[in-house]
Parts: structure tokens; C-alpha cells; sequence
């Protein structure tokens, strides 16, 4: 039995999703230790900061051509170690990056990648997701290779992963070529100028499918406006250009976690959710009592939004 | 440019969900169905593709007979013929099980590009494009917001995290995922609906695609959440239910 965990990184540091994804490989493993696993072209400072987490090993996978993220050498290099370890378990945090290349490397190696687990169960069960949060579905690999894993972000703590003694580092060179890289990336670089902080706002009404039309949203605006809050919305609104993308609470939008955050017609996807769910107290109103956004509301309202909201602006004046 | 959609039909998004007996796949009695969304975005993009370079788009689609309506709706936006492959047991087959029939359908086709959505809404999995173009031996990248075609293949706009975007440049033939948003989407136009009665859907059995593999992956239970907080549902009226909600806010969470 052995456990694999990739330590994703951002700006040469670890990122804190990898911490998270290291709760459940430790609690994978059991008592028999992870080997955590930092990719690059320098990953010395990376390592570094890995092998004071409580692994039993740490590897750097090192190569020039690794030096940005194309999933091309990431595939390679990773197929390479696999090779030579033959793991049980390999963990990823589940994060774009592993989205755009676990599932390759999983199939390369005849396997499927069990993607965005929420928690780890006796066996092991992997649960996760069905049904845009509406549904658990627990998995179980049935194959002989290795199983991999990616963890959902916020389902594991950071915290509880373990810290401990210096692990032992050392360094794996994959042999690369250029040819085996596809694809050409340029530099990251930052959509639109961002005027809106919502990682401050105190208090946010946020909208979602559930408003039907671009006509609707004064409803919102005016609650936002008697409660002082800034407006936010799911992605729909936004890929719809209803309200401009900077608005977007979710795992491709901003994270917030306001004192009071009032999910108006949102139905609670995860990807919407792990945006929010940090919020000090949260208010669902929808008018499906199943929506997901429910099992992480602290009070709900089920019932109709275009009834419900008017209602609850009046109510807001009236205490004032 | 000859394009291939892998496009999935999936519950209508406010769908009943109930668990058959069995407690391992959803109730389909009542259920209505609809084009998965993403996959209707990477359509559009496809649809864009063709109508400033010119060529061919090809909807392709796995899953009983019900998949037609779907696949009719993709024609009747402007897709130019579609490839349907017919299996009754997709809920039996993991991620990779379901990207093998794609991939086998794809070959022949010999596509420039493969598109689809980044994920579906029903079972989220976010995986099938990539493992198809790992079956095609081709390059791929994912969450793509828009696609421009240049001399040497594609120029594609990545959706990083935080607000972050990335320009890449890929060969062709490639596979990509589309994220929504990067588009509008089009309604099919009466017209549309019209032409697609005529359009070529072929039929292709999944027992003509190879024998389907022994799951890697199995599903030992499908469940109703736990709830991660008590939530205290606010009775009544409207009116009633807002009071309430005011009264909870100000003087027991305290943040109003």
C-alpha cells in the first residue's frame, strides 16, 4: 500500500487546495505515510516547504521542460514516476490544472480518474457529487492499477494534515523530449480590471438562475440597496451578461465570506458553493426545498423569489 | 474545418430527482430531458467556427432512443449532420467506458477538432474530453472561452482560476472543452427546425464501436446529502417568512 499525493503550486508556493488534497491522502494511507510529489523546472524551495508537512517522502520532479504547466509533459513525467512506483492511490487536489491533465494520466495507465471527492469512506468509498449537489454517488475502483483520486476544495482540512518531522527529498528526472509537447501556452494573465472587492463586502445578495431575466434583477438591486449590500451572482448571470463577470461568486469567480451572504433563486452547485460556504451566516431563498444550497443555508426560505424578495425589502425598511 | 460536438442529453436542470430502487442510478419515469449546457456552449462555438472558416459540424451523441430529440435540436441550430450510438447501458459504463464508444465513433470521421462541453450537469464528471483525446493520441486543453483559427492550427483562450485567462497555441487535429459563457447561445429559428427533418443522423449500435470494457470504476451507492448545518426553514406567507428572516438576522445571527 502506498499513497502519491501532487502538490499543486502557485507563484512558488504550495497552493493551500494541496494541504487540503494532503488531509485525505494521510487519512488514505493510514499509518503507512504519503510521498508528496512537487513538479517544475526548480523545485528545490518547493520541497522545501513540503518536507516539513509530515510526508514520508517528498519528490521533485524536475525537468526544463516542466518549468510552466503544459499537461503534455505533466503526463509524461507523472506516467514516468507511476512507473517506477506503483502506487495504490494517487491523490490530486482538484483544481483546473488536474482537471486538464489527471484525467489523461489515468487513461493512459487504463484507469479512471474519481474526480472531485468530497469524502473518504471505509473500503475505501470515494463520494462525490451527482446531480449539481442534488446527490452522493460513492465509487469504488474496480481495477487493478493505480486508483486515482482528486479531492474537492474545502471537503478536507487544511489543518488536519499532519505536520512532523523533515522527510527525506529526492529528485526524479523524467526523460522528456520537446517533440512530446504539443501545445504552446502564453503568460497567464488577468481578465478585465477588477472594481469590485467582493472578499471585503460585509453583507451580499446574491442571484442566480432562479431570477429568470435580465429584466428581474431591480428586485435584487433593491434589496441589496435597503440592506446596503453588494450585489453577486452563480455564473449563469454572468455567462448570460446579465451582471459583469466580476460579480461571479464561485470556483471560477471570486471566493467571499461575508458576515451575511442571501442566496437569492441559487440552487447551491458546488462549484457555487465552495465560493461561499465560508460566509459567517448564509439565507437560501428558492423554491425547490431540494436544492442544495439548503444543506449549507443557516435559514431558508422556501418559496416563490418574485413573492418572497419584494416582502423582504419592506421588512428590511420596516426595521430600520 | 471539420469539427466534431460530443454533445450529451441530460434530466431538465429542474428536474425531479428520485432514487430508483437499487439505491445505484436516478428515476427516469417522469423525467423530462434536455441538451447538456456546456455541451450546447461548445455547439455554438463549433457553429462560429464554421461560419467564419467555413466546413462542417457533426453532432455526435451516446445514449437510447430518447437522444434524438436532443440531436434534433443541435441540427436544427445549424449543425450539418449527426452521428447517434446507441446504447441502453451508459449508466453501467465509468468515464472511460462511455469516452471509448466517442472516440471509437470520432476515428473514422477524421475530424480537425473535437469539441464539448467542460463537464455535464448530471453526473459532473468533467472528464470525457480529455480522455478522448488521450484515446485519439491527440493534444487537448480545457475550459476554453473562445477558439480562433491560425495558419498552423488554433490560438484557444484558457479559463484559468481567480480571474486569470491564458492564451494557447494548438495543432490541429486537437480536442478542446468549452466553458460556458464564452459565447451567446443561439435558438434554433423555425427554419432551422424545418431543415433538420432532412438532415443525415446516422445510427451506429455500441456493439459495432468494440465490446464494452470491464468497468475500472464501480458505483456502490447513489445517496441523498447529509446536511452540513440544521437549516431553520421560515414558515408562512411571504410576507410572514420576510418578518421572520429580519427578526432571525438582527437578533440571533446578529448581522443585520
Amino acid at each position: 500500500m502506498s499513497v502519491l499525493l501532487v502538490l499543486e503550486d502557485s507563484c512558488g508556493k504550495i497552493r493551500r487546495v494541496s494541504w487540503e488534497a494532503a488531509a485525505a491522502a494521510q487519512k488514505l494511507a493510514g499509518g503507512a505515510g504519503v510521498t508528496a510529489v512537487v513538479i517544475g523546472a526548480q523545485t528545490e524551495a518547493l520541497a522545501a516547504e513540503a518536507a516539513g508537512r509530515g510526508f514520508a517522502a517528498v519528490v521533485r520532479i524536475e525537468h526544463p521542460l516542466l518549468a510552466q504547466y503544459i499537461a503534455d509533459g505533466y503526463v509524461a513525467a507523472l506516467q514516468q514516476l507511476i512507473q517506477k512506483e506503483s502506487p495504490t492511490y494517487f491523490v490530486f487536489p482538484h483544481t483546473y490544472q488536474v482537471r486538464d491533465y489527471a484525467p489523461a494520466l489515468a487513461t493512459r495507465m487504463g484507469q479512471a480518474l474519481i474526480g472531485d471527492v468530497t469524502s473518504i469512506g471505509d473500503g475505501p468509498t470515494f463520494t462525490r457529487q451527482l446531480m449539481q449537489g442534488r446527490l452522493n454517488g460513492s465509487f469504488k475502483p474496480a481495477g487493478s492499477g493505480p486508483c486515482f483520486v482528486s479531492v474537492q476544495a474545502g471537503a478536507f482540512r487544511a489543518d488536519l494534515a499532519a505536520s512532523g518531522a523533515s522527510a527525506p527529498v529526492s529528485t526524479f528526472a523524467p526523460a522528456l523530449d520537446a517533440a512530446q509537447i504539443r501545445t504552446k501556452p502564453s503568460e497567464p494573465f488577468r481578465g478585465s480590471a477588477q472594481t469590485v472587492d467582493l472578499g471585503s463586502a460585509q453583507l451580499i445578495v446574491s442571484v442566480g438562475r432562479g431570477i429568470r431575466e435580465a429584466e428581474n434583477l431591480p428586485l435584487i438591486e433593491n434589496l441589496a440597496a435597503v440592506l446596503g449590500a453588494e450585489i453577486a451572482a452563480s455564473r449563469p448571470i454572468c455567462d448570460n451578461g446579465w451582471l459583469p463577470m466580476e460579480r461571479q461568486v464561485g470556483s471560477s469567480g471570486q471566493s467571499v465570506a461575508p458576515k451575511l451572504y442571501l442566496a437569492v433563486g441559487i440552487s447551491g452547485a458546488i462549484q457555487h458553493l465552495v465560493g461561499m460556504k465560508a460566509s459567517q451566516c448564509i439565507v437560501a431563498i428558492n423554491k425547490d426545498p431540494d436544492a442544495p444550497i439548503f444543506e449549507v443555508a443557516d435559514y431558508g426560505i422556501v418559496g416563490d423569489l418574485f413573492e418572497v424578495v419584494p416582502a423582504l425589502t419592506e421588512a428590511v425598511k420596516a426595521a430600520k | 474545418m471539420k469539427i466534431i460536438v460530443a454533445i450529451k442529453q441530460v434530466p431538465e436542470r429542474d428536474a425531479p430527482v428520485r432514487i430508483a430502487a437499487g439505491n445505484k442510478s436516478i428515476n427516469e419515469v417522469d423525467l423530462n430531458w434536455a441538451m447538456n449546457e456546456p455541451d450546447a456552449y461548445a455547439l455554438e462555438e463549433a457553429l462560429q467556427l464554421k461560419e467564419k472558416n467555413g466546413g462542417e459540424v457533426i453532432v455526435l451523441s451516446a445514449g437510447p432512443e430518447r437522444v434524438g430529440s436532443t440531436i434534433r435540436e443541435a441540427l436544427a441550430k445549424g449543425a450539418d449532420r449527426a452521428i447517434h450510438v446507441i446504447a441502453d447501458d451508459l449508466g453501467s459504463r465509468d468515464a472511460l467506458g462511455v469516452a471509448k464508444l466517442l472516440a471509437e465513433a470520432i476515428k473514422p470521421e477524421n475530424p480537425d477538432l473535437v469539441l464539448t462541453g467542460l463537464q455535464s450537469e448530471d453526473l459532473g464528471l468533467g472528464q470525457t474530453g480529455v480522455i478522448i483525446a488521450e484515446l485519439l493520441g491527440l493534444p487537448h486543453s480545457t475550459l476554453i472561452l473562445q477558439v480562433e483559427k491560425t495558419e498552423a492550427g488554433i490560438n484557444v483562450k484558457r479559463e484559468l482560476e481567480e480571474g486569470w485567462f491564458q492564451h494557447i497555441e494548438l495543432p490541429l487535429p486537437a480536442v478542446l472543452t468549452i466553458q460556458s459563457g464564452g459565447n451567446k447561445l443561439r435558438y434554433a429559428t423555425l427554419m432551422g427546425i424545418k431543415r433538420a427533418k432532412m438532415k443525415e443522423v446516422r445510427a451506429v449500435a455500441a456493439a459495432d464501436l468494440g465490446p464494452a470494457a470491464a468497468p475500472v470504476l464501480t458505483l456502490e451507492q447513489i445517496s441523498l446529502p447529509s446536511k452540513q448545518k440544521s437549516t431553520q426553514i421560515l414558515p408562512g406567507s411571504a410576507k410572514e417568512a420576510a418578518a421572520a428572516l429580519v427578526e432571525k438576522l438582527k437578533f440571533e445571527a446578529r448581522v443585520l
